[in-house]
């Protein structure tokens, strides 16, 4: 029998012709990347594992990102990034984005597709859950630990239980105008649970998917982990191809799907016929159309982080927020240093998009996860109390971007936008149908 | 390191579903070392301080997982509904609830990487009941771990419960985390 691309991955990495999901298997890694917040202790933990002189075993494949706690006076945050830095000086490794340097990027999840690292048929591990989203390559990436990290530092390997996987196939030519990706993932989710695909890989399919740029199948993948998925993966095609090699020169083999590989389950979508969602609080699962939820009145309105700040959702939301006094306090925090020198260069009707978002009275942070997750009390945009907020994150459960007394909505970039503008939830289709996106 | 699958007793705290990894332990504390003994009891002394106040120690709720500016937990056993530990990847998930006093947790379901890091790290042990007992058991319950059967026996309402066998990862469990069972197995040296 065929297999699937994750099974395949799978097989090639632990040496076997063939693996069935249930197999344990030890798999040889490709890239591990780790950031500010997991990589202290996971190098505490190699040091006191493997001895204070160790070596990592391979010096080219560890990537160090640090991007959650960068803009805060935090002293035990900072001390972590200092602790990043001697550890890659002692080591000399090359891929270190150290934070205030010109190296430094932003979000780790969106800065390894930047700089090359996701690359089609090979395994990504990283500390963080969102590590997922690499799978939008058509590469095995997932999420682990300090001590599975301390693990692959000293021995380029771990144990992976080969995942069955779940298919969603996507019929439409391509995304309706008033409709992004995240639209499509928050209504899986709100299918199939916050634990509908545990242990398992979703793996999204169809013409519909082929229709989509690398950063909406980057969100599509993004979100796996909201729904307990251990990876997401999208088949790699001449999009994939077109954008990875201009990133790097690396050597790659993707690989596909056989024609008779066995799925756990088949999901059919119609994107034609599919509406802007929302997640409501305090769960990714808690859905609802933001038709039904229009006029829920909010406090305060976020775009940014892994899932929704990369320059394609700004530039959605620039084209409903173009020419708008906004009636709520927005935030606007670019993934990466890349994509805010995109928010410079990139116009909409002549207007470059930093400038659309200043006149509306936004405001503009720096590239990094900032309030997607709480973080210290200083953090830009950080939920300090009983406020109501719409967002482009990835999860809204209790207290996740700060306060316990909060509310956080997830919706699409076009809806966070058409929100802000109204202050209340909005459906964006009443914007996208008078406004030249 | 202790063997994780040994006899475990104490009270038990009751949770719902889905408690998700920043109700464990909110980001804001994810700064602190792990390794410097004073600064690895905040990690205590925050477990569990982002649960809200009506889902903290059920069926009544409103009980703090930790008293006043302790750093340990009275409690040594978890019961939770579905999907336990969801959300991320931050092992100080399972470490902060070693470090408060947990031995085991009992829920029907746990999101993956919270449990692979449980085992991994060697934290503590994630027992798969059968069936949701988050209604059976009342937070303060005297419980019992019956790691040969295994089963979790209830003192204080005289039941007992089955639990699943732990399967695949047993060996890892029982060698007391990832490392151990690699050096046990050849992986890595002694």
């Amino acid at each position: 029998m065929g297999m699937t691309l994750t099974e395949k991955i799978l097989a090639r990495h632990s040496g076997r012709e063939h693996v069935n999901p249930g197999d344990t298997v030890w798999v040889d890694v490709d890239v591990l990347m780790t950031h500010d917040v997991c990589g202290p202790p996971a190098i505490s933990i190699f040091q006191r594992e493997f001895g204070e002189n160790a070596r990592v075993w391979d010096r080219e494949k560890l990537v160090i990102i640090p991007d959650h706690y960068i803009f805060t006076n935090d002293k035990f945050a900072n001390r972590n990034v200092d602790i990043l830095r001697a550890f890659a000086a002692e080591q000399d490794l090359p891929h270190f984005y150290d934070v205030g340097t010109d190296r430094y990027k932003g979000v780790c999840h969106v800065a390894l597709p930047e700089e090359g690292f996701t690359r089609p048929g090979e395994v990504l591990f990283g500390t963080d859950s969102h590590t997922c989203t690499a799978g939008a390559f058509g590469q095995f990436a997932t999420g682990i630990g300090n001590t599975d990290a301390a693990f692959i530092m000293g021995t380029g390997k771990l144990w992976v239980k080969v995942p069955e996987t779940m298919r969603f196939v996507f019929g439409g030519a391509s995304l309706p105008p008033y409709l992004m990706a995240k639209d499509i993932i928050l209504r899986i989710i709100g299918d199939i649970g916050v634990d509908g695909a545990t242990y398992r890989t979703m793996e999204f399919a169809g013409e519909g998917v082929k229709a989509m740029t690398m950063e909406d199948r980057m969100t599509l993948t993004n979100m796996a982990i909201e729904a307990g998925g251990k990876n997401g993966v999208v088949e790699p095609d001449q999009i994939t191809e077109k954008y990875v090699k201009a990133r790097t020169d690396k050597l790659y083999e993707p690989v596909y799907s056989d024609p008779d590989a066995h799925y756990h389950s088949e999901y059919f979508y119609n994107l034609e016929e599919m509406v802007p969602m929302v997640a409501k609080p305090h769960s990714p699962d808690n859905k609802a159309t933001a038709e039904e939820l229009e006029g829920v009145k909010l406090d305060r309105a976020y775009i940014g982080s892994c899932t929704g700040g990369k320059l394609s959702d700004f530039r959605a939301a620039a084209g409903i927020i173009r020419g708008n006094k906004l009636k709520i306090d927005t935030y606007i925090v670019p993934a990466t240093t890349e994509i805010a020198r995109g928010l410079e260069t990139e116009t909409l009707l002549g207007t470059p998009l930093i400038e659309i978002f200043r006149e509306a009275g936004c405001k503009i942070g720096n590239a990094s996860c900032a309030a997607c997750l709480g973080g210290p009390s200083d953090t830009f945009g950080r939920l300090n109390q009983e406020e109501v907020c719409i967002s482009t994150t990835n999860r809204n459960y209790p207290g996740r971007m700060g306060s316990k007394a909060a509310r956080v909505y997830l919706a699409s970039p076009y809806t966070v936008a058409a929100s802000a503008v109204t202050g209340v939830i909005t459906d964006p289709r009443v914007f996208i149908q008078e406004t030249v996106i | 390191m202790t063997t994780k699958s040994a006899h475990i007793a104490g009270k038990a705290f009751v949770l719902g579903k889905n408690v998700d990894t920043d109700q464990i332990i909110p980001a804001a504390h994810l700064v602190y070392s792990l390794t410097d003994p004073e600064e690895r009891k905040l990690y205590g002394k925050y477990a569990l301080s982002g649960v809200p106040s009506s889902e903290s120690g059920l069926p009544n709720g409103n009980i703090p997982f930790i008293n006043g500016d302790a750093c340990e937990s009275e409690y040594s056993i978890i019961v939770a509904s579905d999907n336990f530990g969801c959300g991320s990847s931050r092992e100080h998930a399972p470490a902060c609830l070693e470090i408060a006093g947990i031995k085991a947790i009992i829920s029907p379901s746990y999101a993956r990487i919270f449990y692979r890091n449980s085992v991994d790290g060697g934290f503590l042990t994630p027992y798969e009941s059968v069936g949701d007992l988050s209604e059976a058991v009342q937070t303060g319950d005297e419980l019992e771990i019956d790691p040969a059967i295994p089963a979790l026996v209830n003192h204080t309402q005289n039941t007992s419960h089955r639990l699943k066998p732990l399967g695949s990862v047993a060996d890892i469990v029982n060698a007391g985390g990832i490392f151990a069972y690699a050096r046990e197995t050849g992986m890595v040296p002694k």
